[in-house]
């Protein structure tokens, strides 16, 4: 533990303490590198903690300005970010938390020209966007370029998260093999979210990250946990690989990136 | 014997904001049409012109997607939990 400082110790003391972290395991928290698509409801609380627990280098790709409607949820940002680019606020905010952080910001919006850039040095990626087009675009880029990713999605009182280890377990496309066409899903502006739904489930995606670094315990891989805010209840259904996924199944269908029709966004 | 079955959000406006209801039938596509007749329109939700599930609405016995036992018509019984599912997307702005 020489290498770290007194302060540093003294910061992360509480999770250093437990067996299954150790100086080790900080250690591979500081030279972890983990990308946050969206800086959200979910990417709100996952890029915090991460920050909190020392995560050396956090990514945070948005191309948004802070609206007084995202603070119900958006803990990354303040009443006085109001009108400020959402990355350039949640570098102010997790530089605060912790200055032993890098925070490196994507002020774009993923696309399938710029994804497979954007991800590549980047050890995990957190699936935190808002609408169908670009989570459908992150699984296949991480499908494509094997890049672990987790991925959450919430709906007025529901949640879902999945972790994704591209060549080990099932992707989304396994799970849900095309996003729904335009018309078909409930209009999205009048759905709403409860903020701490969206705090739960980023907070699950940050767990997950955490364990994925850490090489502890079992990720939900192969498996969707889900979230009902109302029963208080979570429970987990099998996802197979499908040997039939469009994206990483025997005969892929899908070898190159597509950019759906923005039909959809919790604006 | 009437089965339960989960009822996702999105759907729920269709029966009536109930979150779980109870149809009979021997297999998920019984079920189906049994819902329809109870809860008018929830089958286009939740099947395509063919009458397929849709391709991001999955329904699972107890814990298994049907996609992997045997579709439409995976055999359900008495005290089997069926859950219908779709994909969700929110999470940023």
């Amino acid at each position: 533990m020489s290498d770290f400082t007194d302060e540093q110790v003294k910061r992360y003391s509480r999770q250093i303490i437990l067996p299954q972290v150790g100086g080790k395991g900080q250690r591979k928290l500081f030279e972890a590198k983990v990308l946050i698509i969206g800086a959200g409801g979910l990417g709100s609380p996952a890029s915090l903690y991460l920050a909190a627990a020392g995560v050396g280098h956090l990514g945070i790709v948005d191309s948004d300005e802070v609206e007084v409607s995202n603070l119900q949820r958006q803990i990354l940002h303040s009443t006085r970010d109001v009108g400020r680019p959402k990355t350039s606020s949640a570098k102010d905010r997790l530089t605060n938390l912790n200055p032993d952080v890098e925070v490196i910001v994507h002020e774009v919006r993923v696309t399938s020209e710029n994804i497979l850039n954007i991800i590549k040095d980047y050890d995990i990626v957190i699936d935190g966007s808002d609408n169908f087009p670009t989570r459908y675009l992150v699984n296949d880029a991480c499908v494509i370029s094997r890049k672990p990713l987790s991925h959450g999605g919430i709906f007025r009182f529901d949640g879902q998260a999945i972790t994704i280890i591209p060549g080990k377990g099932p992707c989304y496309r396994c799970l849900f093999p095309e996003p729904p066409p335009r018309g078909l899903v409930p209009s999205c502006q009048e759905a709403g979210i409860l903020g701490a739904v969206a705090g739960v489930i980023g907070l699950i995606q940050a767990n997950e990250v955490l364990k994925f670094i850490l090489d502890i315990g079992e990720l939900l891989v192969g498996k969707l946990l889900i979230f009902n805010a109302l029963e208080s209840s979570f429970r987990q259904v099998a996802v197979p690989k499908d040997k039939n996924c469009p994206v990483c199944g025997d005969n892929p269908t899908i070898t190159e990136l597509i950019d759906y029709e923005e039909f959809c966004s919790l604006r | 014997m009437p089965i339960k079955v989960k009822i996702p959000t999105p759907l729920q406006k269709l029966t009536k904001n109930q979150a779980e209801v109870e149809s009979e039938g021997k297999t998920v596509q019984e079920l189906i049409d049994d819902l329809e007749k109870n809860y008018p329109g929830i089958k286009e939700r939740i099947c395509d012109e063919k009458g397929k599930v849709r391709r991001f609405i999955n329904i699972y016995v107890n814990e298994e997607d049907v996609r992997f036992l045997k579709g439409d018509d995976t055999p359900v019984k008495d005290g089997d939990e069926i859950s219908i599912i779709p994909a969700i997307a929110g999470g940023a702005s």
